[in-house]
């Protein structure tokens, strides 16, 4: 048995291929329909800066998912680091950052990953210590970061982005490519290297599949899990800040369903719910899947609202199909 | 007889108003397999969770090699050589057999990589087929996930595993529960193999016959404490049953 054939029974028995395989049968539909304005370069472009926020998100929430638990602050804790960021930056800079250096852009980034962090340290440390379930610790600091981030700047959005930070991170490109994008893709880069080929990766997987098992192996849980929250916020205030930077505004609104945007593209990316499995590439694919629908059907003249029921359908045929994989597995 | 590896003398252990040890002791050798028998409720589970690091006694001291140890967790059972099979089993389902075989104890590559936490899966699958094949545990396939394999299958990996790790002394509760008549043999051929290299082998048992096949001493416990002990070539399934019930009992013990 070489390893070739064991990686491709491995990529026939995953979503992940099947997932990849209704992007591609999207693609193609859509293309075959419009291919004059489809397959073009500026539509990737667009498509690709929209979902590079989302996608900064949903390589946090791949590592929380598989270790079985899930993270609804998200969008809040983009907020609140997107206007503390902007904020900071705004007071380095006599109440207006629009012509700060990049010094002052430096400060707002650290600052945009330090609120992340807390909110994930917040979150990791009640869920690994204190044994309330994630829904319940995320769904709070969820209300909180939003209400923290609002309290902070009054209830209203925060202007003032430097522009130095707008031109190259926020619109800029690198041989034709966002800059954004690029950022999107390191990160997820790094994501999918670290999850799939480290002990942090792998213990990240054990803790999903059987949290005492990890325990009693010797895996510091714990500490683990308050690390993987720890990333999704950090991962969290660095989208809030690519937001600020794209945007040329820290926004208070418009993320409300930023958790549930990313929680959908991890699931429909083949990462399980009950955890366990699941993986970086996957969760790319369940980011486009959303995106491309609705960009397909403003391109073919579907009316726009038939996307988020599409999406629905394939999400929940995705999650069927992992549970009925599960149960057929499970009962040998 | 030589000093005992392991001596367990008087353990209690409460859980709530629950007496589970009552001045329970027990003892295993180097190069022994010691069955440990007694009803339900007898307090087996808890002795093993004591001596394996999972739960720690209330009083009472556990020797090993003559010299007091604090086993309050089971990686400082681990470091001191100690394994276990838990009854239930405590494997990741969705990770291959190497994946848990090697489950916290990953080979990270040389380097820099290694440094970074860049895991040799290469090497860790060619150490783990190796070692399946040692112990003679077949499986149909290494690269699935663990809960794609039987029953019997994956209590063969939670048994290799231990063994594997073991330097002293391993602890198996029921470890032959899910297994048919076949997988039943190697595993008992398994403890028997890790007892001719000179460790001890704890078995957890409720069948009897299994007991008097594989174990060359059993120590019965009833109602937290140990009642009786016995050399296994020269008992009964019937003595070791009236000890479990309380029908007989040695004062000594």
């Amino acid at each position: 048995m070489t390893p070739r054939t064991g990686l491709r029974r491995r990529l026939v028995g995953a979503n992940t291929l099947w997932i990849a395989v209704v992007l591609l049968v999207l693609i193609a539909v859509f293309g075959a329909l419009r291919p004059d304005a489809v397959l073009t370069a500026f539509t990737l472009q667009t498509t690709l800066v929209e979902t590079s926020v989302l996608l900064v998100l949903s390589v946090g929430m791949t590592y929380v998912i598989i270790t079985a638990g899930i993270d609804l602050s998200v969008g809040s804790v983009l907020v609140f680091s997107g206007v503390t960021s902007a904020m900071t930056m705004n007071a380095l800079h006599d109440g207006n950052a629009t012509t700060a250096g990049w010094g002052v852009v430096l400060v707002g980034l650290l600052v945009a990953l330090a609120s992340g962090a807390a909110w994930g340290l917040v979150n990791g440390l009640l869920i690994a210590r204190t044994g309330i379930p994630p829904l319940i610790v995320t769904l709070g600091s969820f209300g909180a970061a939003l209400g923290a981030g609002q309290l902070i700047s009054n209830g209203s959005n925060v202007a003032g982005v430097p522009d130095v930070l707008s031109d190259t991170l926020g619109t800029g490109t690198w041989f034709g490519v966002p800059n954004l994008v690029l950022l999107a893709a390191a990160v997820t880069a790094v994501g999918a290297l670290v999850l799939g080929t480290t002990a942090f990766g792998r213990h990240t997987y054990a803790i999903g599949s059987n949290e005492e098992a990890a325990r009693r192996a010797g895996i510091p849980v714990t500490r683990h899990l308050v690390r993987v929250y720890l990333l999704a916020g950090v991962l969290a205030g660095l989208a809030g800040f690519m937001a600020l930077a794209y945007f040329r505004v820290a926004s208070i609104t418009g993320h409300d369903t930023d958790n549930l945007n990313a929680i959908a593209a991890v699931v429909l990316g083949g990462t399980s719910l009950f955890g366990g499995a699941g993986s970086v590439v996957g969760t790319v694919l369940g980011v486009f899947i959303p995106a491309v629908l609705r960009k397909g059907f403003v391109i073919v003249g579907v009316n726009v609202y038939w996307q988020p029921i599409a999406v629905a359908l394939v999400l929940v045929a995705a999650v069927w199909l992992d549970q009925s994989r599960r149960r057929a597995r499970d009962k040998r | 007889m030589a000093l005992p590896l392991l001596d367990a003398r008087e353990l209690v252990k409460h859980y709530g108003n629950v007496e589970a040890l009552r001045g329970a002791s027990f003892t295993a050798h180097a190069g022994e397999v010691v069955a440990l028998v007694g009803d339900n409720g007898a307090g087996k589970s808890t002795l093993v969770k004591c001596l394996s690091g999972v739960a720690r006694p209330d009083s009472g001291t556990i020797l090993l090699d003559g010299t007091p140890v604090v086993l309050d967790s089971p990686v400082a059972a681990r470091a001191l050589g100690i394994e276990t099979v838990y009854q239930d089993l405590a494997v990741a389902p969705d990770l291959d057999p190497a994946a848990n075989l090697f489950l916290g104890r990953e080979l990270r590559r040389g380097g820099l990589l290694g440094k970074l936490g860049v895991l040799d899966k290469r090497e860790m699958r060619r150490r783990a087929v190796a070692s399946f094949h040692d112990l003679g545990v077949s499986l149909p396939d290494v690269d699935v996930p663990i809960g794609a394999l039987s029953g019997g299958q994956r209590q063969s990996v939670a048994v290799a595993r231990s063994v594997v790790w073991a330097s002293r002394l391993v602890f198996m509760d029921e470890p032959t529960a899910a297994l048919g008549v076949v997988q039943r043999e190697r595993v008992l051929d398994v403890i028997r193999r890790v007892r001719d290299q000179g460790m001890a082998v704890v078995l957890i048992s409720h069948n009897m016959p299994e007991v008097l096949a594989v174990a060359d001493r059993v120590e019965v416990l009833r109602l937290g404490r140990r009642v009786a002990r016995f050399d296994a070539a020269t008992t009964t399934v019937e003595e070791l049953v009236g000890a479990m019930t309380g029908a007989l009992s040695q004062e000594d013990a």
